[in-house]
This record gives C-alpha cells, structure tokens and sequence, in this order.
C-alpha cells in the first residue's frame, strides 16, 4: 500500500486499516443518524428535533450514547444468556465485515479481492444470524415472532438483491470490486467518455430491485416487520436495553450507510470520477492521481448521503407491508423482474 | 347472513386444512400472546388475548377492565351539575361531546330547554371535539401501519382545534362547559372568523392524509378486505358511528333523531361505505371529519343571538322520573340513562359507551387474520380506553 508514495510497514498499515474501518462504520453511522433520523425526519413532520445538545442539536447523538451507556443492562431470567449476549455483536460484525471490500480510492481500501460481490452478498446475511439469535435468546413470544419474520424477511431479500448485482457482474466482466469501479469511470457511452458509464444508466431495475432489496435487509418501513413497533413492541429487540440495544441501533445506521456505500460502487461509479475528466490513461492504474485516496472517500461519501437519505426518506412516508404480503412481492415480483434483466443484460453482453 | 362472512371463515378452513396436510407429522402447538395490557396498539389498558397458530390467530379475547373508574356509581354521589365534570374523562380526546347526552337528558327531565344560541354552540363545540378526536385516529392509523409521519400532522393540526375549544371553554381537553339549561359563557370575540380560518386548515389536514395515507398501494393492501364486519353482524353486535356506516348501514343519530340540538338546521350527507372493511371503516372517519368541518361552517354562518342560559333556579333539583339520550359521538352512539328520584344528584346513571360495545365485535373479527391485522383490525374500530372502561 502507498500512501501517497509513502511505504509503511506492515503494522502500521494494519493499525491504518483498523481505524480505517472504524472511521469508515462509525461515522457514517452518526452523520446518518443526525442528519437523517433526528433533522431531516424531524423537518418533515414539521417539528424542529434535537435543539439543545450543542449547536441544532449537533451534539444529540453523544447525549444518547452517554445516556446508553449508563444504562442498566438487563437480560430476561430465562434468556439465553451466551447467546443473548454475542447476538447484537454478530449483527455489528456483519457490518464491519461488510465494508473491508468497499473500495474508497485507488489504494484506499481495506481489501481488494477478486470474490468481492461475492464476499459482500455473503457476509451481509450474517447479521440474519445474529438477528434470528436474538430473537431466539431473548425468551420473550414478541422477539421470538419478530425474529422468524426477520429470518424469512431476510433469505427472501437475500435473492433478488444477488440476482440485481449479477446483471452489473455480467456486465463488468468482474466480481472485483475496485475494478468494477474503474471500469464505470474508464468506459464511454457510445464513444462517448465524458461521463465515464455508471452501470446505473443501463442497470437501472437492478438498481431500483438493489435499492429495495437493501431497505428489506436493513429492515427499514416499509419492511420493518421484524421490529413493528405498534405490533410486536419491538420485535427482536424488545429485551435489550443499554449498550446492546446501542450496539442494534449503530448496526441498524452503519449497515444503512455501508449498503449505500455498495450501491455506490455497483451503480454510480464509486470513488472515481470519469478518467477523461483528469486525463487519466484507462490502461494504466498508476497514472491515476494519489490524490484520489483522499478525494475518493469524499466522493463516497457524498454519494452514500444521497443514497441514505433516499432510504431514510422512504422509511419516513411508508407504512409497512405484511409479512406474506412481504413473502409475496418477493418472490412474485423482485425475483422474476431482476432474472428477465440478467436475461437481457445477458443477451446484450453477446450481442455487442 | 352475506356470502361475505362465509368467505373469511372459509379461507381460515382452508387454511387449517393445508396447514394440517403439512402438519401431519409435525404437530405444531399454538401460542398465547397478551397483547397489552401495556402495548403501543392499545391506546391505553386493553388486554386482547390471542391464540396463535403461527401468525394467524385462532381465538381473541379482549379483556378490558384495566381502567375502570365507576364513573356510574360515582355520579350517585355528586349533585347533577358536577356530574359533567366526570363524564368528560369518558371520551377524553372529544370531551364535549360526552357533556352533551347527559346534559339534554337533565334538561328533558327538567323540562326546560336551552335558548336557540346556545343549542347551536353546543352543537358547534360537539362537532369541533368529533374534529380534534377524529383528526387524531386519522393520523395514529399511521403509526399503528407504521407510517411515522402523518401523527405529527395530526397533532399539529389538532392543536388549532384544541386552541379553540379552549378560547371559547377555558380547557383544553375537559372543557366542563355545559350547564343544565344552557352554557357556561358566551363565545369570545373574534372566535367565529378564528374558527373558519382552522376549518379550512383541517380541510387542508384531510386533503394531506388522503394524499398521505388513504392513496398509499401499501395502505391500501394492508387495509381493504381486512376485518370485513357484514351489515347484519354490526347490527347483532351492537357497533355504532362510522363502524356502523362503513357496512352500510345508513344510521346517524344527528339526522336521525330530534333533539334540542342545531342539525337539523345545515345540511350534511351521511357517509357509507358498502365495504365493511378495515379501509372502509378509516375512509369513513375521513370523510365525517371533512363533514363536520363544513357543519361547522354552515353553523358558524347562521348563529342566532341572544342569552346562552334559560332559566333554571340557583339550586337544581331535578324531578324524579327517568330519562333516555344518545347522541353521534365521535366514536359512535354515547347515551345517557339517568334514573332521578328528585333529589340533588341523579339515582342512577347507566352510560351506553360506544367503544365498549364497538369492542365487543373483536373475538369475532379478528378469528383466522394474522397477527399485523389483528393491530390494523383494532386500529381501524378506533376505540378509546376511557370509553370502554368508563
């Protein structure tokens, strides 16, 4: 790795990634969560949010933490204590895992393997896991119901969000993350390069199944069956209190915020921007400006706000759906739209 | 009884029926859940205990009783003008309108009646409580789908209605403004063009939630066919207001019944819906609280002057005899069966609470749905826990 032409050592590289990675979660997560959750929502339903804390309410957020964190950690009698406790943690875990394959800039990532697309649509269903845990653990019927809506709400979102990213896959060429980037900002539209060619442009129902395949997973309305507040108090999250409910609550924003980091990659050209706008060669990497490592995660920064606040405004206007209702959207509709865009993608990719 | 009825019982059978092909080996046990007495879709204390085959409910069972004040044997001892003070607390988001009944069934004892300005004012503030609690069921539907936004709304809005109701009564919430024989005051100046100003915003609110809510697909799907009530079921279980109405049933005690109130002065239309859906039943409120805002325009044009109060002596002492009056609440039909046996305070009061009986339709309903509608259900039969309890 080269920062900036700058060898360091292999620790010191580590020590970069981990942080890294924990910038990269964490204050996502919080910009999410104030801008998002307590302004924007609290303007549209016209109230003000958080005003005290600091300048507008800027300081909200570590009034919650600091309330969290002094709060008593409770746990039913007869839960499950191991895995009660190791449940907010799997789901956290999924997120952290999530953005080690998220490229930022040319040598900013934290990992570029070949697998990417693969890796991220497998890692991303274990915070299922850890949810269903949680569910199961807590011996309470309402997170018990909350948790199997989750586990079925899951696996049948799971499946159109794979089958939409095939049809970028195909037309990359690549399960690699970093270069389905440079190849969005390196390509041209019909000869055309000054845009580069977001896959957005002809992946677009991809994008739209992508987009609502995430807000499914991150159980966000109209999907948030697994929490359903007026029904099931609050699903698999009833029972947790303190810092695991805080540990949820990061999990819930930070994995909103990475997903829309990976649209960001899979449909908008990612960190780049179009090769010819800096004269760039789109044959050779190193002529690509070190510069970019910074530049880069402003861009995908940006772009995860704009994607982010598309989610966040969706779960404030919705009501949510019922679960077979859920089942069948899914399965009736998401499913068959994305195969008939592989199909066509597929058909494309031969044709020229 | 309809084919309607049959159908839902129907698709239960069959379900059981496949759910039992599957099961042969793997016998599933049901599971009881207690929705409430502490839980966000029961406004309130209502315990509703379900049997759970899955997410589909076999069995419900309300059990209400959690806020039981003894309103009716408290008003034995209160003399017959304290006892508007607690009959407010009845309905508490549309407070006035629990005034009312009770008042007009003193007076028929009394045999006096209240000069034409104050009938129309009472009828003003009762229409203006059915604005406030309605405008508020119209925004916590919402929340009870889980759409966040529209409650903000509500409460937005209702706050103008509120702003009112206090600039003409001096509460908020339990105004305690009717008198046997009239009202307390007269309105304040400046209030009857206030008034029209808040109209046209709560028609702007109703234009807002229809938009919002009502043309939702997802509200939609969540709500129409859901917790279908047949006509003849609502009659035999005693459902009344925009319940009744949504199974076409064409029955509102405002036009139905003479009483010393200003209806029979404005025109309005009475809404059904032929549905007897959960979306009827919401779609329904939409439309009376829209009609009531015009109700209250047609009245605020045509107010007559003159006294607010008859004449009635200092010290009430109502003559003994029995008197019966319901009026078209908010939440439906609220009467008032006051037994006097011409002393200060009544003898006896049986209060006819519409939640209560509108709940008494729930094990009925709410057999064979699943678990989200069972919320949906109970939210679209829009009951207040202080009317149930009383």
């Amino acid at each position: 790795m080269s920062l900036l032409a700058v060898d360091l050592p292999y620790w010191a590289q580590s020590l970069l990634r981990v942080l890294g990675g924990t910038v990269a979660v964490l204050l996502p997560a919080g910009t999410i969560v104030y801008l998002f959750l307590f302004k924007m929502m609290s303007f549209m339903q016209s109230r003000l949010g958080p005003m005290e804390a600091g300048p507008y309410g800027s300081m909200q957020l570590f009034a919650e933490v600091g309330k969290w964190l002094q709060k008593e950690d409770i746990a039913p009698a007869r839960a499950d204590l191991k895995v009660f406790r190791a449940a907010p943690l799997v789901v956290l875990m999924s997120t952290f895992l999530l953005v080690a394959v998220v490229p930022f800039g040319p040598d900013a990532y934290f990992t570029n393997f070949d697998a990417g697309v693969f890796y991220m649509l497998a890692v991303s269903s274990i915070s299922t896991l850890g949810i269903l845990m949680a569910g199961w653990s807590s011996a309470n019927k309402y997170s018990l119901l909350g948790g199997l809506r989750a586990a079925g709400q899951l696996i049948a979102y799971e499946l159109p969000m794979v089958l939409s990213v095939l049809g970028v896959v195909i037309q990359a060429g690549t399960m690699n993350l970093q270069v389905i980037v440079i190849k969005q900002n390196s390509d041209s539209i019909f000869g055309w390069n000054g845009l580069g060619y977001p896959y957005i442009l002809t992946q677009f129902v991809a994008f739209l199944v992508f987009m609502i395949s995430v807000q499914a997973e991150l159980t966000q309305t109209p999907f948030d069956m697994p929490i359903a507040e007026s029904e099931l108090v609050s699903g698999y999250m009833t029972e947790y209190s303190g810092f695991r409910f805080l540990i949820f609550f990061i999990a819930e924003f930070a994995t909103a915020g990475v997903f829309a980091l990976i649209a960001s990659v899979l449909f908008l050209g990612g960190w780049g921007i179009p090769f010819s706008w800096a004269g760039w060669d789109p044959t050779d990497l190193g002529s690509i400006d070190n510069w970019m490592n910074f530049g880069g995660p402003l861009i995908m920064f940006t772009k995860m706000m704009v994607l982010t606040a598309l989610i966040m405004w969706v779960r404030f206007s919705y009501p949510r759906f019922r679960e077979d209702q859920l089942q069948r959207f899914a399965w009736k509709v998401l499913i068959p739209v994305s195969l008939v865009n592989i199909m066509i993608t597929a058909i494309f990719k031969v044709a020229f | 009884m309809p084919d309607i009825a049959d159908r839902q019982k129907l698709s239960y059978i069959a379900a059981q029926a496949a759910d039992a092909r599957l099961n042969v080996e793997l016998e599933t046990e049901g599971m009881t859940l207690n929705i409430g007495p502490q839980h966000p879709a029961t406004h309130g204390t209502l315990r509703i205990i379900v049997r759970l085959d899955g997410e589909q409910v076999i069995w419900a069972e309300p059990s209400a009783g959690y806020m039981h004040r003894g309103y009716e044997k408290l008003t034995e001892v209160r003399t017959f003008p304290q006892v508007t003070a607690l009959v407010n607390r009845i309905d508490w988001l549309g407070s006035f309108a629990n005034e009312v009944p009770f008042i007009l069934a003193a007076e028929k004892l009394m045999q006096v009646e209240a000069p034409p300005r104050a009938q129309w004012i009472r009828t003003i503030l009762f229409e203006l409580s059915r604005i406030a609690n309605v405008s508020l069921f119209l925004g916590d539907l919402g929340v009870q789908l889980g759409a966040i936004t529209p409650v903000f709304m509500a409460f937005r809005d209702r706050e103008y209605v509120l702003n009112l109701i206090e600039s003409a009564t001096g509460g908020r919430f339990h105004p305690n403004f009717d008198r046997i024989g009239g009202l307390k005051d007269d309105l304040p100046a400046g209030w009857i063009t206030e008034t029209k100003q808040v109209m046209k915003k709560l028609r702007n609110f109703c234009d807002e939630i229809e938009a919002l809510l009502f043309g939702n697909e997802i509200f939609q799907s969540r709500l129409r066919g859901i917790g279908v009530i047949p006509a003849e079921v609502a009659k035999q279980y005693g459902l009344s207001g925009a319940n009744l109405r949504a199974s076409g049933v064409d029955w509102d005690l405002r036009r139905d019944q003479q009483l010393p109130l200003a209806y029979d002065k404005v025109e309005f239309k009475v809404w059904t819906h032929p549905d007897g859906d959960s979306f009827a039943r919401c779609w329904i409120r939409l439309q009376e609280t829209r009609e009531a805002t015009l109700i209250v325009d047609q009245l605020l044009d045509g107010i007559p002057s003159g006294p607010v109060m008859a004449k009635v002596p200092r010290i009430i002492k109502v003559p003994a005899g029995e008197a019966w009056v319901s009026t078209e609440n908010p939440l439906g039909e609220m009467g008032y069966y006051v037994v006097s046996k011409g002393d200060l305070g009544p003898f006896r009061v049986k209060i006819r609470s519409a939640s209560f009986n509108n709940i008494s339709i729930v094990p009925w309903v709410l057999r064979g749905v699943y678990v989200p509608d069972v919320i949906s259900i109970l939210a679209s039969l829009y009951f207040i826990l202080g009317d149930i309890d009383r």
